[in-house]
């Protein structure tokens, strides 16, 4: 039993068990309400938003100014679905169909676009979201500006723990897969990474389309949630807001996302009663920090690396030492 | 509506994004930066010409003149304040700087004048009055929004040409380092482009004003997406690029809305974009230059 604790996974599981507990019931008791329960929901999209997001910006380090989109998409299949058929069983297709038409768009936008660089790909990737936000506007079966009403709401605490930490898990176990190792080195330098035989179109489209996957699911999870689709919601200021998250947590970093896309929500929740003023301090608060920490709250660094930090640093004064008795060039 | 009808018409617009595009081309091409804060500038430039046009009521050639003079200084302090710091960092680090300053500019124009769209007020004299020629309607203002901007970028490309200046921001756009080496400041230079850049944005937008008449604090944000586009299309950095985008767009987007859908316009203007990013990324103008290792 002792020796269970002590492993890290099992550890890690009973904190995220204790935490969905702990919410759980106090929704149960009634100490959350609806107020509260929206901020934890807003969180938790923000989060699969800006971990996907951080999977192509930060770990593949290829710059994508269209996230929003790949909301969008996931959001009206999910909603379509979902007025169709209200049950349990529909959300669950909705969010699943949400998600894998998003993919299907990432991988077809992905496969041309990639192949530019930087700020290229960043203003096609813009182009993109804003084609797909205008054909929302005037499609027929998405009601055009007007949006959809009344979407059935079947996300609860479970159904947005429950995805959250999926996305989470399953996006650090890509990084750390040797797939995610590829998408590494090609933000470290990308003709390196192709001269040692990474496909590197192919390793971009995978991150672009597992990014736009999770970003269709929280897509989803935001109509369940909020029974209410407009085109609008998913412009130009809906990508700019994820991307924020994802720099302000630091590029790279996991676990910088996560706190900083509650930080953030904070934030504007406590300025929400200065309406008129919140977005200035918004925008000041963003200019700070970048001036100030450029790489972010984390940096590349995640949250159970700080913990070990220690232990790292004595296994590096050792290795130190033994270059140093080699009389290498270290 | 016949066809050379919408070709004036759509130069009368593609003057305004070439005036914006400009900017955008010209920073771009010396720090690699996609200026977010741009098409902000050119908002406030049309909340200055509304100004000294409702409350000063002077004419509209000195409210050109000042709106460009406020927007030159407001360039120049946004590149001091926020972006001199990061000269070294990231380049994401430097765009997120700028959408947190277009955020500022847009919100605190809404604090300021409200988020209402305001009306310019009634222009008289000559820039009333339209003339026919051959049932083809060209109003004075389409004249004058032509004018001025081929006058200005005339100007510019004397200017990026012939002057000590131009000499020096192209040898920094070119290699900011070796640059530096050969004794050009580069902080003043950099500067120098974004007082260029602020200034054309804050005539395009004191003529946008009188032209559509109508202004608010977000005006901005599609304006500047699609010049940046007109940059792109004519190769980023390249001066002459940039008219030639800002025309071309000008002209499709009218036609589009004129022949098919106005709900399209936007959509089709990016197409154009992700389209020229696939055939030719360098732009029309671009070379393709070759990434060293």
């Amino acid at each position: 039993m002792r020796k269970l604790i002590k492993n890290r996974n099992v550890r890690i599981a009973l904190i995220l068990l204790a935490v969905f507990a702990v919410v759980q019931i106090l929704d149960t008791v009634g100490f959350i309400d609806g107020y509260i329960m929206g901020i934890i929901a807003r969180v938790c999209i923000n989060i699969i938003l800006a971990v996907s997001l951080n999977l192509i910006t930060g770990f593949t380090g290829q710059f994508s100014l269209g996230h929003a989109g790949f909301m969008s998409i996931g959001a009206y299949t999910c909603a379509i679905i979902t007025l169709r058929y209200p049950t349990v069983l529909g959300f669950i297709i909705g969010v699943i169909m949400g998600a894998l038409c998003a993919a299907i768009i990432g991988v077809l936008v992905g496969l041309p676009t990639l192949r530019l660089r930087g700020d290229y790909l960043a203003i096609a990737t813009l182009g993109m979201a804003e084609i797909i936000r205008i054909l929302f506007l005037n499609m027929e079966i998405t009601n055009g500006a007007a949006g959809l009403i009344g979407i059935p709401q079947f996300v609860n605490w479970a159904w947005l723990f429950f995805f959250t930490v999926g996305t989470i898990i399953i996006i650090t176990n890509f990084i750390n897969s040797a797939h995610g190792r590829a998408s590494i080195s090609i933000r470290e330098d990308e003709i390196a990474a192709e001269s040692m035989g990474i496909h590197t179109t192919r390793s971009k489209v995978t991150a672009f389309t597992i990014g736009a996957f999770f970003a269709g699911i929280a897509g989803a999870l935001y109509a369940s949630y909020f029974f209410f689709l407009k085109p609008e919601l998913f412009g130009f200021a809906k990508s700019i807001d994820v991307l924020v998250i994802v720099v302000f947590g630091g590029l790279g970093s996991i676990s910088g996302s996560v706190v900083a896309a509650v930080l953030l929500e904070l934030i504007s929740s406590m300025l929400q009663s200065l309406v008129a003023l919140r977005m200035i301090i918004y925008a000041v608060l963003l200019v700070v920090i970048m001036i100030f920490r450029p790489q972010g709250l984390m940096g590349s660094k995640e949250i159970s690396g700080i913990m070990f930090k220690g232990v790292r640093e004595r296994v590096q004064s050792k290795v130190r030492s033994v270059g140093k008795g080699k009389g290498g060039e270290a | 509506m016949n066809f050379l009808q919408q070709v004036v018409n759509g130069l009368s617009l593609g003057s305004i994004y070439a005036l914006v595009a400009l900017g955008y081309t010209m920073v771009y091409g010396i720090v690699k930066l996609i200026n977010f804060a741009h098409c902000d500038i050119y908002m406030i430039g049309a909340y200055i010409g509304f100004l000294c046009l409702s409350v000063l009521k002077i004419g509209v050639a000195w409210s050109i003149l000042i709106a460009m003079v406020v927007c030159t200084l407001l360039g120049i302090l946004i590149e001091k304040i926020a972006y001199r710091p990061l000269r070294n960092a990231t380049r994401i680090a430097v765009l997120i700087t700028a959408i947190g300053v277009s955020m500022f500019l847009e919100y605190g124009m809404m604090y300021i004048f409200s988020p209402n769209v305001r009306a310019y007020p009634q222009i008289t004299g000559w820039l009333a009055e339209s003339y026919k020629i051959r049932g083809l309607t060209i109003t004075s203002q389409q004249i004058l929004i032509f004018a001025i901007t081929v006058g200005l970028m005339i100007l510019l490309q004397l200017s990026v040409k012939k002057t000590r200046v131009g000499k020096a921001m192209r040898a920094v756009s070119l290699d900011r380092d070796a640059a530096e080496l050969m004794g050009i400041n580069v902080d003043s230079t950099i500067s120098f482009t974004f007082a260029i850049g602020s200034a054309l944005a804050g005539a395009a937008g004191v003529l946008v004003g009188i032209y559509y008449n109508s202004i608010n604090p977000l005006m901005g944000a599609l304006p500047g997406l699609k010049a940046f586009v007109a940059a792109v299309f004519g190769g980023i950095g390249i001066i002459p690029g940039a008219m030639i985008g800002g025309y071309f767009i000008g002209i499709v987007e009218v036609f589009v809305s004129g022949y098919l859908d106005s709900m399209y316009k936007d959509a089709v203007v990016f197409a154009i974009l992700i389209l020229i990013l696939i055939i030719k990324p360098a732009g029309l103008l671009g070379k393709n230059t070759g990434e060293k290792v």
